[in-house]
Order: structure tokens, then sequence, then C-alpha cells
């Protein structure tokens, strides 16, 4: 029953975001292009660190795409989802309109992480899937059920890891009241991503593994889509990704208790 | 006895709040080391409301009234107090609670700014598990008492204040809640616009027996709606009653204007000792004790050559402002 009423108030958050959105054509094509255009952009940096040499960090071109590829779902997923309402927590918290999501009788959580969606961010997922599927046929993969179900879940793993941690930043808000700086640092980490984990040093592997663990969020599922990823570098991403949602969850609710609304 | 719907005692409720001096100095010195005091917003305050009661809050600003009220909403958890709200603890903010209230914030609003407030409306409708065809029975009867009929179809960034305030309640009310916490909701609204919300407060209120717990600065909101109101100063709860009650209470007087039939009449009145409030050619506002009309006017219709006259209570306003700064009413 509760399911289907948030399948329900989703589906509404989808219609009336995307109508929001569609309001401005303009913005939206604007935005469609810089989707294609800073995927082509992305590539080109990549083949440029390539091109005097064959591998950076024990992976070639064709397999750092992978990296690239995952780099653009997480990318569009960010943009889609994350950006337009995490962003907007500080907003809410500024403003004090977050009363109105507190009295809604719904999960507090649940509506202001999926109120909104910017569509443009759909064609970067789409990109980033037909990256994809390009180097699966020039790596020569076998795609099999098995391959697809460990993709899907370090996939989900990485965008809850990311999730998690932009929203544990977020929450913060509630005592710093800005944080946007901190979300910027989160991201340009994200951009980090896009490279292979062994292409750094060591210290550096350690604090994006443990730290900020964003080795999890692309250089795992890259591993798992060219085979090479060990069982339990796939369980640590599942423990990771759980222990960072129940702990932003947990937060949340902290958190809360300190919310003094904006004066009026 | 009929039980409370809403009952406080000794609720109170501290801040933290960080000071800055000023200049680069004071700068500096905040962002280094923040000094924070806590600061007491709201004192031991203690009151019960009934169901189908209109309570005004009256205080000066920062006197603590919005923040009662979002206490009571629990969206504020309280420093020290009980409190009940429908038989629930309000910041726990359980379900069935929050489908109970509703708060309308005449600064903030709710309403999707691209879309027209028919989407606000039903997104609104389904978050309070109300099926489509009793949101639109409920969206149909609403928005003709309100009369913004048509309004429901324009986005809201085209809207004027009045229609969005409007579109607003309308959005906190379709889930028909018994207790209404409305702070400041006719600010910067036009007259008319403000005469209009009222009028549907008001059969609202009549229809539903719902209670309202209103802040205003507009006396006309207060005096129109409450038979009672609740004043804070400083976050101490000065008075409790009805405001015909505090109305004689803090202004024992009337003003009294006369109409002489000669200037001089005008003036010679204006210099026998009484309080003079206005004076204009022939026309002279004097301001008497209410328990000595009687004398006054027999002393000064025998004396005095008047035309007409006109007995008036001071202004609302005027004695409302008195009330805001003063400690004891």
């Amino acid at each position: 029953m509760k399911i289907r009423k948030y399948i329900k108030i989703y589906s509404l958050f989808l219609s009336t975001s995307i109508a929001s959105e569609l309001e401005y054509k303009t913005n939206v094509i604007i935005d469609f292009i810089t989707a294609i255009l800073s995927l082509v952009g992305s590539v080109f940096l990549l083949s440029i660190f390539f091109q005097n040499t064959d591998n950076i960090g024990g992976w070639n071109f064709e397999q750092a795409l992978i990296i690239q590829g995952i780099y653009t779902i997480l990318n569009g997923i960010t943009n889609t989802w994350f950006n337009p309402n995490l962003t907007e927590i500080v907003k809410h918290i500024r403003e004090g309109t977050l009363d109105f999501v507190l009295l809604k009788p719904l999960d507090s959580q649940f509506f202001i992480s999926l109120k909104k969606i910017a569509p443009s961010g759909f064609l970067e997922i789409i990109l980033g899937f037909a990256l994809l599927f390009y180097c699966i046929s020039i790596n020569q993969i076998n795609i099999n059920l098995g391959f697809l179900f460990l993709c899907l879940t370090t996939l989900c793993c990485s965008i809850v890891i990311l999730y998690s941690l932009w929203f544990l930043i977020s929450t913060t808000t509630i005592w710093f009241v800005k944080t946007w700086n901190a979300t910027e640092v989160l991201r340009s980490f994200l951009y980090i991503g896009r490279f292979p984990l062994n292409s750094f040093s060591f210290s550096l592997r350690i604090f994006f593994s443990i730290f900020v663990p964003i080795a999890f969020i692309t250089t795992i599922p890259s591993e798992v889509f060219l085979g090479i990823a060990q069982l339990w570098k796939i369980l640590s991403e599942l423990i990771v990704a759980g222990i960072f949602f129940i702990v932003s969850r947990r937060f949340w609710l902290f958190a809360l208790k300190y919310y003094t609304s904006a004066s009026s | 006895m009929e039980e409370n719907i809403i009952q406080v005692e000794n609720l109170s409720k501290s801040f933290d709040i960080s000071s800055k001096e000023p200049g680069l100095k004071g700068t500096l010195k905040h962002f280094f080391k923040r000094e924070t005091t806590s600061i007491e917003v709201i004192k031991n305050i203690n009151f019960g409301i009934k169901k189908g009661e209109i309570v005004g809050f009256l205080g000066a600003n920062g006197a603590g009234k919005t923040t009662i009220l979002k206490i009571l909403c629990g969206l504020i958890y309280p420093s020290q107090g009980k409190l009940s709200v429908a038989g629930n603890l309000p910041y726990k903010r359980r379900s069935n609670f929050l489908k109970n209230i509703t708060l309308v914030m005449g600064q903030k609003q709710q309403l999707i700014w691209d879309l027209p407030p028919i989407e606000s409306f039903y997104l609104n409708a389904a978050i309070y598990d109300i099926e489509k065809f009793e949101a639109k029975k409920r969206i149909k009867k609403l928005s003709d008492m309100l009369e913004i009929e048509k309004e429901l179809y324009i986005p809201v960034r085209k809207l004027s204040l009045g229609q969005r305030m409007k579109s607003e309640l309308l959005a906190a009310l379709i889930h028909k809640p018994n207790i209404l916490f409305l702070d400041e909701p006719t600010l910067g609204l036009d007259i008319n616009a403000q005469r209009n919300l009222r009028k549907f407060l008001q059969i609202y209120n009549n229809e539903t027996d719902a209670t309202i717990c209103l802040t205003s600065h507009y006396m006309k909101d207060i005096t129109s709606l409450c038979k009672r109101v609740i004043c804070i100063h400083e976050g101490c709860l000065t008075y409790d009653g009805k405001l015909e009650k505090l109305l004689k209470k803090i202004s024992p007087v009337k003003d009294i204007l006369f109409i002489c039939k000669t200037e001089k009449d005008a003036k010679e009145l204006s210099n026998s000792g009484f309080i003079i409030k206005n004076q204009n050619h022939k026309e002279i506002t004097i301001t008497i004790k209410k328990d000595s009309i009687k004398s006054t006017l027999k002393k000064i219709l025998n004396k005095f050559e008047i035309e007409d006259l006109y007995i008036n209570e001071p202004p609302v306003d005027e004695i409302i402002g008195k009330i805001l700064v003063k400690e004891k009413v």
C-alpha cells in the first residue's frame, strides 16, 4: 500500500518536473547540446592522455573508455536527480521552505531527494550507456545474465554511494546553513573518477577508497565490465554503499532535531 | 467540560544566537571565534485552545508568535514544557497528526512556480491519500469559495499576489485539516483581497468547525475573525482572553468629534482643559474617559454651540499598538 502510494507520488513528481522544465524550451535544448559537447570533450581529453603511452595505471585507451562511460552515466544521474534536488536542500533550509516538506505525511528524505528532475541529464545517461555498449564490442566482452547482474549491482551501488555522500554534505546545512562549496568539492572529486584508480599514487588511492570513496564509484563497476574485478571488491562496494546509505539516513533524521526553521 | 484540542503547559524555547561586532575586526573575530548566547525566545507559556476556536496571536515583531506556531505544528522542538495538539506530540510529526493540521505562511510558498496551481493540488492530494475523484470535488468546492476557478490553470508565476495566496490556501486545505496555523496570511495583499480571505476563513470555520491559530499585523484580520487573543511580549504571555474585554481594559476612553457652530466656539472648547486629539477649523476631537461621558457631554453642550457630534472608539490599531509594547496587560 505504502509502496504504491510512493510510486504514485513519484510519477507525479516526474510529470510536474518535466512539465516545469519544458516551460523553458531553449534552456532544455542548450542543456542537451552541453551534454553532447561534454562527452566529446571528455573523450578527447582522455585520448590526449593516451597519445604518448599505451596504458595508464594498467588500463589501455579502450578499457579507460569504460570508466568514461560509467562516469557519464553517473554524471547524467547527478544532473538528472542529485543536482536539482540536493542543492535545493541548502535553499530550503536558508529560506525556511523545508517547513512545507516536514509537514507532509511523507518521508522527508524521499520528498527532498526526488521532487525534481532535470530531463537533460537523461541524454547523458543514454550517451553513457551507448559508450558502454561500444566498449563492450571493442573490448570483445561476452554478455550473459550473471555479467549484466553484476554490472547493474555495482552501478547501483555507485549511485547509492554518490547520493549518500552528497546528501550527507547537504544535511550539514542544518547547522552551517551554507555548504555549497562542499558539494562543489564533491563534484570535482567525481571528475577524478574518470581516471583509473591505479593511475594515482598509493596515498591518493587510500584517500579515494576510504575517505571519499570515489574509487568504488567508477573503478569497481569498470573492472566488473572488463571481468577483472575480484569478489572482495564487489562485496566491499556493496557494504560501503549500504553503510553510506544508512549513515546518511540516520544523520538526516538526527539533524532534523536541530532544525530551527527560518524566521518569518 | 469540553477538552482542549491544543494544550500548552510551561512551554519554553531557547535558541543559540551569535552576535557580531561591526567592522573588519568584528568580522574576523566572528569568523574565527564565534560567541553564541542562548536566548530564551518563549518563556514558560501556558494556554489551551478549544475545537472550533479562532485565536489571534498578537505581539510585536520578534515577540515569539511564529515560534509558538511552529512548535505547535511540530517544526521546532520545544526546550521545555508539555504540549499536546489533537492528542499528539507535535514534534514527533506522526502521519495521522500531519493529516490533521496545516500551516500557511504569508511570506513563503509551496506551489510549483512554473506550473498552474491545479498541478500542485493534485500532488498534495496524492500525498494526503486523497483519491482523484474526491480531490476534484474538493478543488471545485474550495476554488468556488475562494473565487479562483479560472486561475487554477494559469502558471503560478503569472498570478497576482492575492490569487497566489488564495491558491496557497487551497493547497493547504485540500486534506480538510482540523487545525489551521496561519502565519500572516494576508501579508502584502490589497484591502479587497484581505477582505475576501477573511470572509473565506470565517465561512470555512463555520462549515468545518476547524480550529484556527492566526498571527497578523493587520488588525482587521484579528478584529473580524478572532473573539479570543493571546498577547505575547518578548516570549512571555501577557494576555489571554476575549478581544473585546482587552480593548475595554486597555482603552477606557472614547473619542468625541464635535462640530461647532463657529470657529470661535471651537477655539474656546480647545482651551477648556480637555484632552484634544485633533482640531480642524470648526471640528474638534476630544478624548474622554468612558465613565464620564455623560457629565462631560452635558457640560460642553450647555456651554458651547454644537452643530453635531460623533462618538467613536479609538482605532483598534492604536490600542493594539499599545498592547504590543506592554509587559503586562
